[in-house]
């Protein structure tokens, strides 16, 4: 599978990554590497085979719906970037 | 007493429970060590001084004889695992600064049953690796080198700093995680025994996530004893990891009665690889005529789906890393590069924070769950992987265990297979098909190469059978009697 440049921008822009447009054709050629190699899985046929999400047949446990805890504030903001009042501070995200 | 760091964490035990020397003494052998051993890279943080406390109060206990299954035994503790108060990185640019607030599962029955803690050891950057190379701490050296030579060698990955400390005897024991190979791999480079056990058997809970469903954690130290000892200490339910399996532990280390007559020893046809080395394959028969000498019977499987592993698993888990990363976005923790909006923000954080590794692995990833792929790849690998793990099933009505070569090679070069990211997968040929199926594994070192390195057998057992595959692993470990040292360990 050929990934073309404008390709790996829309990925990288999914991915909330960026990748300077001199670096576009590169990882491109490496990602198509990446996905010619995948592509084998196709001579498998997996008519009717089941998609497997899960390893080990378990069921998810249910809990008692009870406050438990919660970390605490200071906890949760000591290694942040930027914070202030105990909030976590960022670019504006409204316009 | 640098003595103490060549003992095994069995004899280690048995000694402070005889009082031969205190739990003091051990650790600070051990730190020396540690310091003796820093060529290696092999550890990202060291830890003495919480060391010298904990085994001050392992030695308070066991004067009383109220000594706790571990106490005062010195582990290495890979990078992956927040472990509170203490630095914990991934490896990664990204996580810079991140002093988690609460204790791994893992970590903490660790400490509960009295270890010690060395320091957090380095690793392939978020456990995306098989060479231990892709680190923002620089690489981790083999101890082990070529006969004659003097280039470095990579212990393996991603576990590649627990492994290379436990060959250099910088810790009688560490923890590893094992997605597709990153314990069982460097285990086999490093000449030390390693396991991944049953997927669910140990919690994922405060182990920095790579892939869901394949992360599992599992111990590493010189002797398949020792790995029972680790293991029955790290394994158990917790409530805490939704896909934590309540199961019972049993006592790993009784299982290690040494009698596996009547054992049937399935050989898989298809491990036998193109470009796989003339002395691994005469491993593997050695592997088969020490069981069969000791009352086992081999017998031919077939696993029809194994060169399916590999790709399937190089969708599988880009994929659910790509949604495991979306989290390193600048905002809560590490590295935080500015941005004009907030997307900028995010991506300018993630490309300088993440490795090249990690980021090709998250944009394949993203690639195959985006709209239009998801069915072509992550379904299709998802309905392939239910025929890897069928093949398992099957091949378990005719054998109780699997063996296998662990690894197409013995340890390369720092340096080499970096050009092509796929020659570096293919170091997983062996491991990653046991990793989908959710299987239990170990490697153990079983023989040295013509260069003088070590070479792995890896067993695979059915799911939650543990304890056949550490019997078995037992037996061969006796057999093969392998107890060469590497050129730069503690004391060279």
């Amino acid at each position: 599978m050929s990934l073309d440049k404008a390709t790996v921008a829309k990925i990288a822009r999914l991915a909330r990554i960026k990748v300077p447009d001199d670096d576009l054709a590169a990882l491109a050629g490496e990602l198509s590497n990446i996905l010619d190699w995948i592509e084998q899985l196709n001579e498998v046929d997996t008519r009717d085979v089941p998609p497997m999400t899960h390893v080990a047949a378990m069921k998810l446990k249910w809990r008692q719906d009870e406050v438990t805890g919660a970390a605490p504030r200071d906890d949760v903001i000591a290694d942040a970037p930027e914070e202030r009042d105990g909030f976590f501070t960022v670019p504006k995200v409204l316009e | 007493m640098a003595g103490l760091a060549d003992l095994t964490l069995a004899e280690a035990r048995d000694g402070l429970r005889n009082k031969d020397f205190s739990a003091l003494e051990l650790a600070e052998a051990e730190i020396t060590a540690v310091e003796a051993a820093r060529g290696l890279n092999a550890f990202i943080t060291e830890t003495p001084e919480r060391a010298l406390a904990q085994a001050q109060r392992s030695d308070a206990r066991l004067a009383k004889g109220e000594g706790l299954a571990l106490d005062g035994l010195p582990l290495a503790i890979k990078d992956l695992f927040c472990t509170e108060g203490t630095l914990t990185t991934a490896a990664s640019h990204i996580l810079d600064g991140f002093t988690p607030r609460y204790e791994s599962t893992v970590t903490a029955k660790l400490w509960a049953a009295g270890a010690v803690m060395l320091g957090k050891t380095n690793l392939d950057e978020f456990a995306m690796g098989s060479s231990s190379t892709q680190s923002h701490y620089g690489p981790v050296e083999n101890p082990w080198r070529k006969a004659g030579e003097d280039r470095p060698l990579v212990p393996g990955g991603s576990s590649g700093g627990s492994a290379a400390a436990v060959a250099a005897r910088a810790g009688l024991g560490a923890t590893g995680t094992d997605t597709g190979g990153s314990i069982r791999q460097p285990a086999s480079f490093c000449g030390v025994v390693g396991m991944k056990p049953t997927y669910g058997r140990c919690s994922r809970f405060g182990i920095v996530a790579f892939a869901s469903s394949l992360d599992q954690a599992g111990p590493f130290a010189r002797t398949v004893r020792d790995c029972a000892i680790l293991l029955g200490a790290m394994a158990g339910y917790d409530p805490r990891d939704s896909t934590s399996a309540d199961v019972e532990v049993p006592d790993f280390e009784a299982a290690l009665s040494g009698d596996v007559r009547g054992l049937k020893v399935g050989i898989p046809d298809e491990y036998r690889v193109d470009g796989m080395g003339g002395e691994i394959e005469k491993l593997w028969r050695q592997g088969i005529d020490w069981l069969e000498g000791a009352g086992a019977e081999t017998v031919e499987i077939s696993l029809p789906h194994t060169r399916y592993a590999l790709p399937c698993y190089y969708i599988l888990a880009p994929a659910e890393a790509s949604a495991n990363l979306a989290r390193y976005d600048g905002v809560r923790y590490g590295l935080r590069v500015p941005g004009d909006s907030i997307d900028e923000m995010y991506e300018n954080t993630r490309a300088e924070g993440f490795g090249q590794e990690v980021k090709r692995r998250v944009l394949i990833g993203t690639y195959v769950l985006s709209a239009g792929y998801y069915d072509a790849y992550y379904l299709k690998a998802q309905r392939v992987r239910t025929l890897i793990s069928r093949d398992f099933t099957e091949a378990f009505e005719k054998a109780d265990v699997i063996l296998t070569p662990t690894t197409p090679s013995a340890a390369f070069a720092v340096g080499e297979k970096m050009d092509d990211p796929i020659a570096m997968y293919l170091n997983d040929v062996f491991t990653v098909p046991a990793s989908l199926a959710g299987l239990p594994g170990i490697s153990l070192p079983a023989g040295l190469s013509e260069a003088g390195l070590p070479l792995g057998l890896q067993l695979i057992g059915r799911a939650f059978d543990e304890e056949t595959v550490l019997r078995t692993a037992g037996v061969l470990e006796d057999a093969a009697a392998f107890d060469a040292r590497p050129g730069r360990g503690v004391g060279e």
